[in-house]
């Protein structure tokens, strides 16, 4: 279920690829992952790029900005935290992104970046927020899809 | 993966670095104007809570005493008092911060009803206990009997929590100095409190900022006064040992 811990270690993950199986009803979809990427859309939806924008401001359901700028000058108080996601589209993959978004620790298990696919071994989660992704698949999807149109640095 | 492992080793030198390096006073990261303003006891609106605790302090409610009949002289006898809490009250053995023991003299020598926490009467009283230790150094003791809370609020302070997986320690030791949002991100150490931040418009307690810090990693919010808050009060306060207490502080 927790797809941290069949790939924790870094290198098992240049080896690639946990694959999760069917989950039980109310779980998270699962998903495979080679590399550093997860090549698949989550649960094979498609993203929609305008919606992930929305998601991405949206204090309360992304929250981006808290910690990275994003090339959208009418917004005030970007975060200086993770790197800018100007030009992230032509940096990395969707299916790196993906990855990024679902579990940036499977990558870096000091990372600040949030995992906002994953609901296993998360610990005194608020009552309104407890056994959800920050994100769900569909979430996911949208946002990969603006991300994957920032291609300008 | 050669390079991975190098940027793993070249993370935990960074981590090293800035444990190491120098923990500074919330009004280090203030803008310059508001800098001033909270020096200023003119223009810092916290100080209307002072005034406020001042004229409780000396009031009688029924036929309690009032707090001045016992603290005389109160700043000169309660000066300094501020720096030395959160502590163990040797009676109970239980940790108290500054509005807890000031509820015990409250509920045990006035033998009144307690004020609650975030009261305008506790916030006052408070603000104005602590206004005797201004730029005074924290000196809480972290040995002993409040070795075991020190501990807790350590681990408190340590482990990623909420939704969003964080710990204290990854925003108020890692990346102290980087913007959040509007927000210059401090040691937290929370001298400055209690406090007045614009966004409530009014004065508050460390315990309510604490409370908006787990709320932000969409952690458990402890109650006011729990002892979770407590034992992490206690750690921070160790944290700014040596530090100039600040309360009442201004704050975005
Ligand atoms: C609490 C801080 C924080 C939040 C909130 C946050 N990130 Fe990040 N993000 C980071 C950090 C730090 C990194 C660098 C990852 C690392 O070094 O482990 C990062 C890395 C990334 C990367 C990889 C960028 C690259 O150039 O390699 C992407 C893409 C990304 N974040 C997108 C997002 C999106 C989209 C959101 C919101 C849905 C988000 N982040 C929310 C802190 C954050
Ligand atoms: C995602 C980042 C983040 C996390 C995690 C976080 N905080 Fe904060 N905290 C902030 C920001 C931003 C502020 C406002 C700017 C400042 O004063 O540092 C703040 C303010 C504070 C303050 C007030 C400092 C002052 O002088 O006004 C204290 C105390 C504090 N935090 C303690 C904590 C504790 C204890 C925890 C863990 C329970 C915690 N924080 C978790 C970001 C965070």
């Amino acid at each position: 279920m927790d797809p941290g811990s069949t790939c924790s270690r870094p290198g098992q993950l240049a080896l690639v690829l946990a694959t999760l199986l069917a989950t039980p009803a109310g779980a998270l979809e699962a998903y495979t992952i080679a590399g550093d990427a997860i090549p698949a859309p989550l649960g094979g939806e498609i993203g929609d790029p305008a919606r992930g924008r929305a998601l991405v401001l949206d204090r309360t359901r992304g929250n981006c900005l808290i910690c990275h700028r994003v090339p959208v000058p009418d917004e005030p108080f970007q975060g200086t935290i993770g790197p800018p996601l100007a030009g992230v589209g032509a940096r990395l993959t969707a299916g790196q992104l993906r990855l990024r978004l679902v579990d940036t620790s499977l990558l870096n298990p000091e990372t600040v970046m949030p995992p906002y696919f994953r609901t296993e071994g998360l610990r005194d989660v608020a009552p309104q927020f407890r056994g959800l992704p920050a994100l769900n698949a569909q979430e996911i999807e949208d946002v990969v899809a603006y991300l994957v149109s920032l291609r300008t640095p | 993966m050669t390079t991975r492992a190098a940027l793993f080793i070249g993370l935990s030198l960074a981590a090293t670095m800035v444990s190491a390096q120098e923990i500074k006073p919330g009004s280090a990261f203030l803008s310059p104007e508001m800098l001033r303003q909270q020096s200023d006891e003119a223009r810092n609106p916290g100080f209307l809570w002072v005034e406020q605790g001042g004229e409780l302090f000396s009031r009688r409610s029924g036929g309690a005493p009032a707090c001045i009949a016992c603290h005389a002289g109160p700043e000169r006898s309660l000066k300094g008092a501020a720096t030395r809490y959160p502590q163990v009250d040797a009676a109970s053995g239980k940790l108290l911060n500054l509005e807890g023991r000031i509820e015990q003299c409250r509920t045990q020598r006035q033998n009144e009803p307690a004020f609650g926490y975030e009261s305008p009467e506790l916030l006052g009283l408070t603000a104005y206990v602590a206004s005797f230790s201004r730029g005074l150094p924290m000196a809480v003791a972290t040995e002993g009997a409040a070795k075991p809370y020190l501990e807790a609020g350590k681990a408190f302070y340590e482990r990623r929590q909420g939704q969003l997986n964080l710990s204290c320690r990854q925003c108020h030791d890692g990346l102290v100095g980087e913007k959040l949002r509007g927000d210059t991100i401090s040691h937290g150490i929370g001298t400055g409190y209690p406090a007045y931040r614009l966004e409530w418009n009014g004065v508050g307690s460390l315990h309510r900022r604490l409370r908006a810090c787990s709320l932000g990693v969409r952690a458990t919010q402890f109650d006011y006064g729990a002892p979770d808050y407590l034992a992490l009060e206690l750690y921070l306060a160790a944290r700014a040992k040596g530090l100039p207490l600040e309360s009442p502080g201004l704050r975005r």
